[in-house]
């Protein structure tokens, strides 16, 4: 019987909601395949992760656990996932698209020879194949792509796979670390946090809400940030905002930025030209507030805001937070 | 110090992009070439470490002759010394693991001490090239870096990570590839324009690499497009005129449709 393995990308072994996501869609089309679905671990420590990891079905884990995991940036879990897919040959493996698992992936694919897909949103199976779907240029394009022979490395984009609990009690198996020198080549000597924990980043949030040249300066990503907090949202910027210096380039949501597909997408004083268009377009609600009524984003929202945002947007923000205190 | 940036030319960032409906493939002749807005970067980086420890930078690229020529042009007039061009019919439609692998191929002849990409092209986006290139070159490979120093044989870099970065050091071949915002890029000079013309552009075919096509092209590739159409365009949503009620009505919306 084939394997479908499942690479938990987690926060100091806590897993993401990303990986949860990717073993509810890996339960579902291992299933049609014929395959195990195997959770694949890679960390310090798997404990934190056994019981969240147990309730989206795995048939079994895979656990590697190595402190240099954390030490080293990549390579020793490149190598170490090389090493176990060589070795058992499974026929599907997925990552998280976010910039750390696609990492991992085309690392391992390049070691392994094998063909490797990034940003896939939709999976099915055909024919006994599996088939993946992506949105290309800026969702301009729909295509589906296959990666020839096994074993086949994708890359599933966060919130795109709902998480459905399906609660197993998978057999854990632990496997023995060997971390080449060449692999301790790179090693981290220190990690520093930017930003205050708490808000999600674009990448992984299932809401964003994003500003722009409207804001008028840096002072006023202040609004965004409040309405973002109000709905657990990540912040995004523009291009505008971010040449502009008002808010950092990893917040910048575009065609030289994130490409983001979230639940809903909030667009504050942005007009939508397409490079802006080109990183948000395939998120599944789209709203603008704007005060450009022929503004581009509006041929794109389910819903828009002709206004002032300075007013609409903390009149939001306070009715929303009204509305969730009673 | 040896440096090599690896760029790719890509259309312009507000055209439209198309794919070659017989074969998938980007179709390349309908739209305006620029060098990936991302690369400019990296070939800026690499110009800073070499105005401040010495060396070289040659700039490494693969596509047809003459169009990706342009791309390399643009960068020895910012003052890169040399170029290479792999060029080979055997190479269209190449994915991101076979383009990993020609450029693994001319880089070993080419000996870098640090190789150089942006993080990602503008047109594919995958980001899967510049990990699958170290693990090729069995080099360290340290993506999405956001500053770079190099002293005593040893690079150090800021590895971008969630919410905030990683101080990485690594021993030297490394292959980086960097953010946009890393650095600004300088513009190119008229004397630089003119000088560009008299610098070498090796252009080199996939014999000269040692390239076995079977491994690449669009026979070779380990990925395929099967099916390619157009996004079914989007149902005109609500839009409504704020009348002092337009935080309402979204509050109203967000509310229906379970976001708050």
């Amino acid at each position: 019987m084939g394997e479908f393995w499942v690479v938990i990308d987690h926060e100091a072994g806590e897993p993401r909601k990303v990986s949860l996501q990717m073993l509810s869609a890996g339960r579902t089309h291992s299933g049609e395949l014929g395959h195990d679905l195997v959770a694949v671990f890679t960390g310090a420590a798997y404990d934190g992760s056994r019981e969240r990891v147990a309730r989206y079905g795995p048939a079994r884990v895979l656990i590697a656990e190595s402190d240099e995991f954390e030490s080293h940036p990549v390579q020793p879990v490149i190598e170490t996932l090389a090493g176990l897919v060589a070795e058992r040959k499974p026929d599907v493996v997925a990552f998280a698209s976010t910039p750390y698992g696609k990492d991992l992936a085309s690392g391992v694919a390049a070691r392994v020879r094998a063909g490797v897909l990034a940003d896939v949103v939709d999976l099915e199976v055909a024919d006994g194949d599996l088939v993946c779907g992506m949105s290309v240029f800026g969702g301009a394009t729909n295509v589906r792509c296959r990666v020839k022979g096994s074993p086949k490395i994708v890359c599933l984009k966060p919130n795109a796979f709902v998480a459905e609990e399906s609660p197993s009690e998978p057999a854990e198996e632990r496997v023995d670390v060997r971390i080449s020198d060449d692999a301790r080549a790179a090693k981290v000597t220190e990690r520093v946090q930017e930003e205050a924990a708490g808000r999600p980043n674009v990448e992984e949030a299932a809401i964003i809400v994003s500003g722009g040249r409207g804001l008028g300066g840096p002072e006023n990503f202040k609004l965004v940030e409040d309405l973002a907090d109000v709905l657990g949202a990540g912040v995004g910027a523009s291009r505008a905002a971010v040449d502009a210096g008002w808010y950092p380039h990893q917040h910048q949501v575009g065609q030289t930025g994130k490409t983001v597909s979230p639940q809903l997408y909030i667009a504050v004083g942005i007009s939508g030209a397409i490079q802006h268009r080109a990183g948000m377009q395939t998120s599944k609600t789209i709203v603008a507030i704007n005060k450009d009524a022929d503004a581009p984003i509006f041929k794109l929202v389910d819903f828009g805001v002709v206004g002032d945002l300075f007013k609409v947007v903390p009149a939001v923000t306070e009715e929303l937070r009204k509305r969730k205190g009673s | 110090m040896n440096i090599v940036v690896c760029v790719k030319r890509v259309p312009d960032t507000a055209a439209e992009k198309k794919l070659d409906p017989e074969d998938f493939t980007l179709d390349r002749e309908s739209v305006e070439s620029i060098m990936n807005p991302v690369d400019e970067y990296g070939v800026e980086e690499a110009l800073r470490l070499k105005d401040e420890h010495g060396g070289e930078v040659t700039i490494l690229t693969m596509g047809p002759e003459p169009a990706e020529k342009q791309a390399v042009r643009k960068a020895l007039a910012l003052g890169a010394d040399r170029g290479v061009l792999v060029t080979d019919d055997a190479i269209h439609g190449s994915d991101a693991l076979a383009t990993a692998y020609v450029l693994a191929l001319a880089l070993a002849d080419l000996e870098p001490d640090l190789v150089i990409l942006g993080s990602e092209s503008t047109d594919a986006r995958t980001s899967l090239v510049p990990q699958a290139l170290a693990q090729l070159l069995a080099m360290p490979g340290l993506t999405n870096v956001k500053k770079i120093e190099v002293a005593d044989g040893k690079v150090t870099v800021h590895r971008e990570e969630e919410g905030g970065h990683a101080v990485v050091e690594a021993s030297l071949p490394a292959v980086v590839s960097v953010v946009k915002g890393i650095n600004e890029p300088r513009y190119a000079t008229l004397k630089g324009i003119m000088s560009a013309k008299q610098k070498p552009v090796d252009v080199l075919s996939g014999d000269d690499i040692g390239l076995d096509p079977a491994e690449v092209g669009l026979a070779g590739s380990r990925t395929e497009v099967v099916e390619a159409v157009p996004r079914p365009p989007k149902e005109q949503g609500t839009i409504v005129q704020d009348e002092g009620d337009g935080a309402a009505k979204l509050a109203d919306f967000l509310q229906q449709n379970k976001f708050v």
